[in-house]
């Protein structure tokens, strides 16, 4: 898989990359509920993504219902300008955990 | 004056011949055209990213055959009856009325058997069908399809053909045994013998070719209401009226099709 | 202008010279047209300027008769069936009537190019779809039907459905007709939103003024096949083009009369 996997302070930190479509999104989901079946907290960062589309936000919404309902933490990190647009228009920003980096995180606690 | 009104009138009918014949052979080419890119993407949809969807078919195999099952065994049942009734009335004068077993038996598995199938299942999916393709065409539904990269052909006509060739048969079949049985209990009142010993006589009557005749023509009967369906609800328009002239002309269309094609079928296979 | 040149990137369509016919009638003539990369281009015009049909042009619905369309760059005349449906993943399309499939639910209505053009999972298909519907404030409606909704929620759903693959360009035919002045400006609104957070290129067939002028970054008002202006919304307002003037402010326009070819039409045929 495309997707780099590193475990940091408690969390596995997935960074994605490029162009995350209809192409790219089914991996993307692969790997992030394959970190949460494995009860890791998980990190999404999207810091290099060009551009994410539907396919690439739902997957990330099916991944933060995982973490949910099985009591685990699942934020965004990096998220671009085009990327938030893409989740403001959709009202989910307001649903997201969304952190500037993974530090952001740790020093504000859960 | 009155040779000149003669010669418009004529003019003016043989006008109205030739237009329709054109239009009878533009939609016999329609027809055609709708036949060719259904089997192309039967066979090819998959290379395409078009695939006929089993869904579909399964679909449309249930509301063309299953569903009018009712239907069907009824008419072909009281079809048999009648048959029976006529022959037996009719060869009694000569004192032949035990014959009447194996003339049952030919007719309806040569012919009556599939003409009722086709013709159940000319009125109620030749209209439906038409009907749905219709609405769809008048509210830009099939626009919509286009527009989606889903070709419409590939989408409402192949599922219907598919679902016709393979449930025809089937139907055929059934209003065989239908007809068989409805010949068979009166057989049994009138001529006081066993529903078995009329059944070994049905059966001792029968060649295998006289089944094969019934369902090759249900093939030809399930491709000809298929595409005349289909065909007049593309070129539906004008509102409900238009929709209304359309399933129509399709339920007429389907059925005089299959009478015809019927004929010209037992004029070369009787010889 | 020369470092607009520069930046320029390749227009989302181009229309060179389209020439289009409705048996003897020109129904468009030489209409030339280009729409940027993420602009909202609105086309304007009363009915029978040709608007609608510019539109279907657009689509591919129909084949130009002279002159090309370039979509993304590629002229659609070359296309083949393939290309053409790779092409139309980039592109959603709100028809008028909305063209919502009627035996689907509003649900499985957006789903459907997913389901037909992706492998994607049925969740994530499903969250695609909800989250569209969420953007046009449709959220829970999904297992009705369409003839359930009103005249705004078709428009909506199908709008959702039009947003559903993420396309690069999406065609909106007339958002406001037949809804009341509330419903209309929040159709306005929403188009306005979804330009500025996916980057899509816009282009709006409308005959309303007060939603083109709201929505439009430039304006192309056709009248009777022609093109008569293509602007900036205050380039439009401060025409001093008398028939844009007569539509800006609904005044209808007398139709000139040729005394000859009047009386021509009226007398023939009589005898």
């Amino acid at each position: 898989m495309a997707f780099p996997i590193e475990d940091r302070q408690g969390f596995a930190v997935i960074a994605l990359s490029g162009e995350v479509d209809l192409n790219k999104s089914p991996d993307a989901r692969k790997v992030i509920l394959a970190c949460l079946k494995k009860q890791k907290h998980v990190m999404v960062d999207l810091s290099a993504v060009e551009y994410i589309d539907s396919s690439g936000v739902a997957s990330l919404v099916e991944g933060f219902q995982y973490a949910r309902s099985n009591h685990l933490e699942f934020g965004l990190i990096g998220v671009s300008d085009a990327a938030m647009n893409v989740l403001r228009l959709a009202r989910l920003d307001k649903v997201f955990r969304i952190y500037d980096s993974l530090d952001e995180r740790l020093a504000n606690g859960s | 004056m009155a040779a000149e009104h003669a010669a418009t009138g004529f003019r003016r009918l043989s006008e109205q011949v030739g237009r329709k014949f054109v239009s009878g052979v533009e939609d016999f080419g329609y027809g055609a055209a709708l036949l060719g890119e259904s089997l192309f993407w039967i066979v090819f949809g998959y290379w395409f990213r078009q695939r006929v969807r089993l869904q579909a078919v399964f679909a449309e195999m249930m509301s063309i055959g299953v569903q009018a099952i009712p239907v069907l065994a009824v008419l072909a049942f009281a079809n048999g009856a009648m048959m029976a009734m006529q022959g037996i009335y009719t060869l009694r004068e000569f004192g032949a009325e035990s014959q009447i077993i194996s003339g049952i038996a030919t007719s309806v598995t040569r012919e009556f058997g599939v003409l009722i199938a086709g013709i159940v299942v000319a009125g109620r999916s030749g209209s439906a069908i038409a009907a749905r393709i219709g609405t769809m065409q008048m509210a830009q539904e099939i626009d919509a399809l286009r527009v989606m990269g889903i070709a419409p052909v590939r989408y409402l006509v192949a599922p219907v053909l598919v679902a016709m060739l393979v449930m025809m048969p089937v139907m055929t079949l059934l209003a065989d045994g239908m007809a068989l049985l409805g010949g068979g209990m009166l057989s049994v009142m009138e001529l006081h013998i066993s529903m078995e010993t009329y059944f070994d006589r049905v059966l001792a009557s029968l060649v295998p070719g006289d089944l094969w005749q019934g369902l090759l023509k249900s093939l030809v009967f399930a491709v000809l209401i298929a595409l005349v369906a289909t065909s007049n609800g593309f070129n539906a328009s004008g509102g409900a009226e238009g929709l209304g002239r359309a399933t129509t002309r399709s339920v007429v269309l389907c059925i005089g099709a299959i009478v015809v094609a019927d004929m010209i079928f037992t004029f070369f296979l009787i010889q | 202008m020369q470092t607009q040149a520069q930046t320029a990137t390749q227009p989302v369509i181009e229309v060179e010279e389209l020439v289009t016919c409705y048996g003897q009638q020109k129904i468009l003539d030489r209409v030339s047209l280009n729409v940027e990369d993420g602009e909202i281009m609105v086309i304007m015009g009363g009915s029978g300027s040709g608007k609608s049909t510019l539109l279907r042009y657009m689509l591919g619905l129909h084949h130009p008769d002279s002159g090309c369309i370039r979509l993304f760059g590629r002229d659609t005349r070359t296309l083949g069936g393939r290309e053409w449906t790779e092409l139309r993943k980039k592109i959603g399309v709100s028809f008028q009537g909305g063209a919502l499939f009627n035996s689907m639910t509003v649900g499985e209505n957006v789903c459907m190019p997913l389901r037909e053009h992706t492998r994607l999972d049925e969740n994530t298909i499903r969250i695609m779809s909800r989250m569209k519907l969420e953007v046009v404030n449709m959220a829970g409606y999904e297992n009705l039907m369409p003839a359930q909704l009103s005249g705004g929620m078709i428009k909506r759903a199908a709008l959702a459905r039009a947003l559903v693959m993420d396309p690069k360009l999406l065609f909106f035919d007339e958002p406001s007709a037949g809804l009341d002045p509330v419903v209309a400006a929040d159709l306005d609104k929403l188009i306005l939103r979804i330009r500025d957070a996916m980057q899509v290129a816009i282009v709006v067939v409308t005959h309303e003024l007060e939603s083109a002028f709201k929505i439009a970054d430039r304006i192309t008002v056709l009248d009777r096949g022609n093109i008569l202006m293509t602007g900036s919304v205050d380039e439009i307002r401060n025409s001093d083009n008398r028939r844009i003037r007569n539509l800006l402010t609904r005044t209808s326009e007398d139709v000139p009369v040729d005394a000859e070819q009047y009386l021509q039409r009226l007398t023939e045929g009589a005898d």
